[in-house]
């Protein structure tokens, strides 16, 4: 694989890290299994291309694509907290609704952002040669950030509230946390961050896509996965930090993949692929655990054999 | 002080099911009192916990602790007031976090939760020295995540808990339930402790009527969903579990022929 090719799957992996970071919230902390992203991403995507496409500062555009996938997890959180309408069942009626709000919002199937001013662009101004090398570092910097922000936040009363919310909601109430008003939060902040990676995303790719959002939850949940299994751990800043690697680990993985011809492999392949990978990581514990139960019971007959 | 008159609440009303849990069910605890629950199984005594507690809300009745009338507060708004210890060692701490973090959840009971970091050196080491009252070790493991101790430790932790901030009454649903008798001992021992330190107004339901008489101030008995004994002071004190079983009989008796009469 060449160094650009890499440096290509690095970028989408940092991007990826973010919405790695949005699940871990959404599945993990908070126990919201949240298919809003699939509609949430493009979301942020959206507003952000129209906004930069418009003239306006990129930043702003950047921002604005994140507070509006923040608003897309509150509504997701809101039928479920106070319409009791299933989890799944109302994050696939906001990513379903969201298809059309990001029509409307494009006002066409796509938005190309050739030549316009990204948040990227005063950086490559500096080394206009090196394109492919700012975009990954501007990125990687962004990710941190949010990683160390989100592990501060984790680490306050209200992040450790949330934290509780998630693992234990009738045990929050008896404390006095209001446990809905958690998911709330909860839920917007990580649609805002995997909105946040939907505008980053058509700030490197050149323009924005109606169907740029499909898969996204599972190549989400493929890295949190992925990086559960690489570095296990209880512990918030290990579990933000496994996202994070497991988001780059997957992309690295599909680039491969999809580079060595011997397999055959092409870029339509790459959701069979990711499915493949997210059901056979899914299936993995309950694999271990079966084969450490046989291995401790065929112990236990040896020794009840030795014993007699 | 808690005040709890008339409650009612039926569990699915208007279905073949419906089931009415709650039929009056009155109790007048003064500051500082601690009253142990009994009745059979179904009577009705973890509906009615749950009802002070918020963990649902009551049909009919009104419910005061401390003078605030807090019959429509949810569980989470009357937590300022409310302490309490699960019957499931599993229900009252978050396993998937560290002692250290579940001690901190309780530090703010009832309280509102900033940005502010959850834990610092002074809090760690009032936690230590908190559990080291517990005499089982767990001060050197506040980093063990709760999903590693026993259910008794659990619980000696869901105690500490539930008095690390002050509270006007603490429910205790058969908190002792789940463990073997020497760690429901042990449970049970610093259950007393922890309430005569704290001065604190309790309320415990428990299935044994040997702990009923032989823990706290005063004895009810719930019995369809109605409190229908209620003992305390010296007629308490020199009665025995013979004495107590004979009342319930009569009760339980007294109140079948009532329903009898009502149906006939
Ligand atoms: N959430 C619920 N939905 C429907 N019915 C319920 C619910 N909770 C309790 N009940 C019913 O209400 C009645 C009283 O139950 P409760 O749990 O208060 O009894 P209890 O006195 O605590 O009994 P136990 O000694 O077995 O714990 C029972 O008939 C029970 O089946
Ligand atoms: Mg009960």
């Amino acid at each position: 694989m060449s160094l650009i090719a890499l440096l290509g799957a690095t970028e989408i992996g940092l991007i990826f890290a973010l919405v790695a970071l949005g699940v871990l919230i959404s599945f993990r902390i908070l126990n919201f299994p949240d298919l809003t992203a699939d509609g949430s991403f493009p979301l942020g995507g959206a507003v952000a291309a129209t906004l930069i496409a418009g003239g306006h500062d990129p930043w702003l555009a950047t921002l604005a694509g994140t507070v509006a996938g923040g608003l897309a997890g509150l509504t997701t959180a809101w039928l479920n907290v106070r319409l009791n309408i299933l989890q799944l069942l109302a994050s696939i009626l906001v990513m379903i609704a969201l298809y059309s709000v990001n029509l409307r919002i494009m006002g066409a199937p796509n938005m190309p952002l050739i030549g316009a001013t990204t948040v990227f662009s005063p950086f490559i101004a500096q080394a206009p040669d090196s394109q492919y090398l700012i975009q990954p570092m501007v990125l990687a910097v962004i990710v941190v950030i949010a990683k160390l922000a989100l592990d501060a936040f984790f680490a306050s009363q209200a992040g450790l509230a949330m934290r509780a919310t998630g693992a234990n909601p009738r045990m929050a109430r008896s404390q006095g946390i209001p446990t809905d008003r958690m998911v709330l939060i909860g839920m917007a902040l990580s649609n805002a961050l995997i909105a946040l990676a939907g505008a980053l995303y058509v700030q490197t790719q050149g323009g924005a896509d109606i169907s740029m959002g499909i898969g996204t939850i599972v190549v989400g949940l493929a890295a949190v996965i992925i990086g559960e299994t690489l570095i296990p751990g209880r512990t918030i800043m290990i579990a933000t930090l496994a996202a994070v690697l497991g988001a780059l680990v997957y992309r690295l993985f599909i680039a491969l993949a999809l580079n060595a011809d011997f397999i055959g492999l092409q870029a339509q392949d790459l959701n069979l692929i990711t499915a493949a990978l997210v059901g056979f990581a899914l299936v993995l514990p309950s694999i271990k655990r079966k084969i450490a139960a046989r291995r401790s019971a065929s112990t236990k007959r040896n020794t009840a054999n030795d014993a007699r | 002080m808690m005040r709890a008159n008339g409650l009612y609440k039926t569990f699915n009303p208007g279905t073949p099911i419906e089931n009415p849990a709650l039929r009056g069910a009155s109790l007048d605890i003064p500051q500082g009192q601690f009253v142990t629950v009994i009745g059979s199984n179904g009577a009705g005594k973890s509906t009615f916990l749950n009802a002070i507690s918020g963990d649902l809300i009551v049909d009919q009745g009104t419910i005061e602790i401390a003078g605030r009338d807090v019959t429509r507060l949810s569980a989470w708004q009357r937590a300022g007031l409310v302490a309490r210890v699960f019957q499931d060692p599993m229900a009252g701490t978050c396993e998937a976090l560290t002692i250290e973090e579940n001690l901190a959840i309780a530090w703010q009971r009832g309280e509102k939760r900033g940005l502010r970091g959850s834990l610092n050196s002074s809090l760690r080491s009032l936690f230590r020295d908190k559990l080291a009252t517990l005499k089982l070790g767990l001060e050197n493991r506040l980093t063990d995540h709760m999903g590693l101790l026993s259910g008794g430790q659990r619980q000696a932790v869901s105690l500490l808990m539930a008095s690390l901030k002050p509270s006007q009454i603490l429910l205790l649903d058969e908190h002792t339930a789940a463990l073997d008798p020497k760690t429901a001992a042990f449970v049970l021992e610093l259950t007393d402790q922890i309430v005569r330190e704290n001065k604190l107004t309790a309320m415990m339901v428990t299935h044994s009527m040997r702990q009923a008489l032989d823990h706290g101030d005063r004895t009810v008995m719930l019995h369809q969903g109605r409190v229908v004994l209620d003992v305390a002071g010296a007629d308490r004190a020199k009665m025995d579990v013979p004495d107590l079983l004979a009342m319930f009989e009569r009760t339980r008796g007294e109140a079948l022929a009532d329903d009898a009469l009502l149906l006939g």
